[in-house]
């Protein structure tokens, strides 16, 4: 896949920010498709469908771009992934369905991601609906988060039958699909595109609507019944060190927002950035940062490379966008005198493995330097919401670790009546937008035989 | 969704799509695998005389880093005994009473032998019978086979004898190794046959070691002709299928046709559909990825109906037969140059060596300023005045649509070669006459 990838050459006369800012993969031409599709084996009980979390037929839809049948290789992807257009181009495919592939080894794997893209965007383009609203089965569903499992599972619900609402405290509808992905990944269209057809198949969107405070979740839970929690998760936390409440120290998962939601020239960054972090939110932040036209940005990670959370693509990219990783060096105090000036640091050793499994990073002693820099970035995770928590602890669902503890086979929690899904519920395992997918659909399935496959059973019993 | 059901000479189908008589339809068990996967019918692999296989059967044509884009064979007809055969053929029609059960059979030229096998199969329930004239390897060598379909009045005695006991319609499968396909094409309509499939596989070595000097495949040290098949036959399936279609004996005795030979896409299939086809029978792709392709020849074609509006399949059967003409009925007057788009041109010149080798040296390579970037490399451009329109650049062409052929008046009477010949005699018979007439007529040969 990285063959078309080039990196942005950061001379302001060459290249606009607009261009700087276009998808950093350009979509394939239908020759470029087709040809790829035919390098595809059409392998019986394909690996790659195993390594998808929601199972797509990838075989059958290459197979369809390879003849020529685009409109129906969309519908085979949107039929197992409603977010087929965003999974294309987020998910870490080196990871999965491509990493999976039987041409890996010894050869080039598929173009998976590419080809999801190449037909979801046929479809997108032509404006084709494949799926209709389900037959009013009387029963209702309250959604909590418009997120890509928030999404995913009122879709499924709404095909069959369910009259749906989803209350969604941004702006807009789409969760970190539609806020949280960096421009030149997915263009802020994509995802709204994906919100639009959900709204299509009946299923009522209230953005700006944030539940527990403009509704209360006692309401939700009486006059519907079921409830999907897929609030995911919360901002990034604090550092807790001195002076990271300095005026140039952002939040990494804001600082993308910005570029999905306003304007690229009126964003403000910095010459010289520091990140801290070293998962893919704090990537994004880099590459952004980089693109806007930040001179230097510093990734810096107590821990060394080994240990980072970012995929190995991620860092690749990074790196070939200029961006200069400081491994082993542990922030500790952001100084300034009325904003941020420099980053202290304190260089790390690796130490003996900690809770995690991984080496615990141990301070060198006298080892201190401030890192010169006009504006900090914090990407070190995010923070739950402990404060929904509490509220549905007092309905009996259960947490672990401070995410809601569901069935993962069917993600209902403790309360029958209520079930979870996508960030706030993982746990373990890779946080991510297919899987919030995944979920959404599992969430879906089991609320349709909780609530009508049920009733039919009955009846037919009676 | 548009309706894809057929009814072929009497045979109702769910689709058009049959699997054709071969290695996939040897078995009960695989029969009734494939009408699950969604195929609308199967012609059972031919029963009959009995054989001995060998070793090894298949040999292939990989061009390129594709696989199997020919496929050649020396398998015979079924091997199992055909008491094993009819009692599936009957458990599988059973099963599957609204898919079309066809059975393909062949046995030595004697007309007690053919009533017998087809009473025989009758009695199994089975929807009709496609009679194997097309074999053209181990069974021709004892007189069957395509050594029946390559002799007219063969073709049409045997039809009539198994008409005289048929009560099931009746297909006659032809064999394309003959010089003229029509001719055993009116041998069945004369034999009272009720319809007509084709092609069968075509003589065909599929190639030689050249380290061990053995021909493939390897039977023991030897090999031989095998009948060949896969997607690098379609264009010839194509022309017999409408050789056959647009001839007017055919024509008038409304026989349908199943067409065959080399369909692996829905594109493919449709294509014989348009020319014809009323149904169509799959093989080779089978062979290669297993029954489970059915799924994009359904989704295919309904999309592909869907969008064009095409609700029935009555409506785009045969569409484009009446289009099949003969080079003396073709437009003299039509005109077409070639045209680069400079903008889509990546300077491989393989259009340039083509026309200046290959074909009229009309294509001269230049220094153009196309735009702001430095570019040493000289640019292909068209001298449309010489050019003749043979359309050989845009067929080596790697670029989608950089180089296109434009339709282009020149003032040259639209008249046909056979128009021409009757209306001014001479010009088609001396050459003096005939440069007399290009001048006149705006036809410059450069």
């Amino acid at each position: 896949m990285a063959e078309h990838y080039k990196p942005v050459k950061y001379k302001a006369w060459e290249m606009s920010l607009e261009e700087r800012f276009q998808e950093v993969y350009p979509p394939l031409s239908e020759r470029d498709a087709t040809v790829e599709a035919n390098r595809c084996l059409f392998c019986y009980d394909a690996p790659c469908m195993d390594a998808c979390p929601t199972h797509i037929d990838i075989p059958t839809f290459i197979k369809k771009i390879a003849t020529g049948n685009v409109k129906g290789s969309a519908r085979t992807i949107l039929e197992s992934n409603l977010l087929g257009a965003t999974c294309a181009r987020v998910c870490p495919v080196q990871e999965l369905c491509e990493g999976a592939c039987v041409l890996e080894h010894d050869h080039k794997p598929i173009a998976i991601g590419r080809l999801q893209r190449y037909a979801t965007d046929y479809a997108i383009e032509k404006n084709i609906k494949f799926f209709e609203k389900g037959k009013p089965n009387g029963k209702k569903v309250a959604i909590v988060g418009a997120g890509p499992a928030g999404l995913s599972c009122a879709g499924e619900l709404a095909k069959l039958g369910f009259d749906v609402t989803i209350y969604e405290r941004q702006k807009l509808a789409g969760g970190l699909d539609t806020y949280g992905i960096v421009v030149f990944r997915e263009p802020i269209e994509v995802s709204l595109r994906e919100v639009k057809m959900i709204e299509e198949l009946g299923v009522t969107v209230k953005t700006g609507i944030t539940v527990g405070r403009d509704v209360p979740f006692e309401d939700l839970i009486e006059k519907n019944d079921a409830v999907f929690v897929a609030i995911g998760l919360g901002d990034v936390p604090n550092m807790e060190i001195p002076g990271e409440n300095l005026p140039g120290v952002h939040d990494g998962l804001e600082f993308i927002a910005e570029t999905k939601t306003q304007p690229l020239n009126t964003i403000k960054f910095g010459k010289r950035v520091a990140i801290i972090g070293a998962g893919n939110t704090a990537i994004d932040a880099a590459t952004i940062a980089r693109r806007l036209g930040a001179e230097r940005v510093n990734m810096i990670y107590r821990r060394s490379e080994a240990e980072m959370t970012a995929y190995h693509f991620e860092y690749e990219f990074a790196l070939g966008e200029g961006v200069s990783f400081m491994f082993l060096t542990q922030p500790i105090e952001v100084v300034g005198n009325g904003r941020v000036e420099g980053l202290k640091c304190i260089r790390m050793d690796l130490g003996a493995p900690d809770q995690s499994g991984r080496r615990a990073p141990v301070p060198v002693a006298n080892s201190e330097f401030i890192v010169e820099c006009d504006m900090v970035i914090k990407a070190i995770g995010q923070k739950k919401h402990t404060d929904v928590m509490q509220k549905l602890a007092t309905f009996g669902v259960q947490e672990t670790k401070g995410y809601i503890a569901v069935d993962t086979t069917t993600n209902r929690t403790a309360n029958p009546k209520i079930f979870a899904g996508g960030d706030c519920v993982r746990s373990i395992g890779e946080a991510s937008t297919v899987m919030a997918v995944q979920d959404g659909k599992i969430a879906a399935r089991a609320i349709h035989e909780q609530l009508v496959g049920k009733g039919e059973l009955a009846a037919s019993i009676s | 969704m548009a309706n894809l059901e057929i009814n072929f000479a009497g045979i109702k189908s769910p689709n058009p799509f049959w699997l054709a008589s071969a290695p996939p339809t040897n078995s009960g068990y695989q029969i009734q695998k494939a009408f699950e996967a969604g195929w609308g019918g199967a012609v059972w692999k031919t029963i009959g005389a009995p054989v001995l296989n060998v070793c090894n059967r298949y040999g292939t044509m990989d061009y390129k880093g594709s696989k199997i884009i020919g496929l050649n064979n020396v398998e015979l007809i079924s091997d199992r005994p055909i008491e094993i055969n009819l009692k599936e053929i009957a458990e599988t029609k059973r099963n599957f009473p609204n898919n079309a059960v066809i059975v393909s059979v062949m046995v030595e030229s004697k007309k007690e032998a053919w009533q017998e096998i087809i009473k025989r199969v009758e009695q199994t329930g089975a929807d009709g019978f496609e009679l194997n004239f097309g074999c053209p390897h181990g069974m021709s060598e004892r007189g069957m086979g395509s050594a029946m379909g390559q002799v007219p009045e063969y073709t049409c005695m045997v039809t009539e004898w198994v008409m005289d006991v048929a009560t099931k319609p009746v297909i006659v499968k032809l064999t394309p190794n003959v010089t003229d396909i029509v001719q055993p094409a009116r041998a069945a309509v004369k034999g009272r046959a009720s319809a007509i499939s084709l092609i069968n596989t075509i003589n065909s070595i599929i190639g030689v070691d050249t380290d061990t000097f053995e021909i493939k495949p390897n039977v023991g040290g030897k090999g031989g002709h095998g009948g060949y098949a896969g997607p690098a036959v379609k264009p010839i399936a194509l022309h017999l299928l409408s050789a056959v279609a647009s001839d007017l004996e055919v024509q008038k005795a409304r026989l349908p046709i199943s067409g065959m030979g080399g369909i692996e896409t829905w594109k493919d299939a449709l294509e014989f559909i348009l020319l014809g086809s009323t149904s169509v029978q799959v093989c080779t792709s089978v062979m290669h990825y297993g029954f489970r392709v059915v799924e994009d020849l359904i989704d295919g074609l309904s999309n592909w109906m869907d969008d064009k509006g095409f609700k029935t399949m009555d409506e785009i059967i045969g569409k484009s037969v009446h289009r099949i003409s003969n080079f003396g009925d073709f437009d003299l007057g039509f005109q077409t140059v070639a045209r680069i788009n400079h903008d889509k041109c990546i300077q491989c010149n393989l259009c340039y060596i083509a026309c200046e080798d290959a074909a009229h040296q009309c294509i001269d390579l230049k220094e153009l300023k196309i735009d702001s970037r430095v570019n040493e490399r000289l640019w292909p451009v068209v001298r449309e005045d010489d050019c003749v329109g043979c359309d050989l650049c845009s067929r080596v062409c790697p670029i989608d649509d950089c180089i296109t052929m434009v339709e282009h008046e020149t003032g040259r009477p639209h008249i046909t070669w056979n128009e021409l010949s009757k209306a001014k005699p001479a010009v088609v018979q001396e050459w003096g006459k005939m440069e007399e007439y290009r001048k006149t007529a705006n036809i410059d040969i450069h």
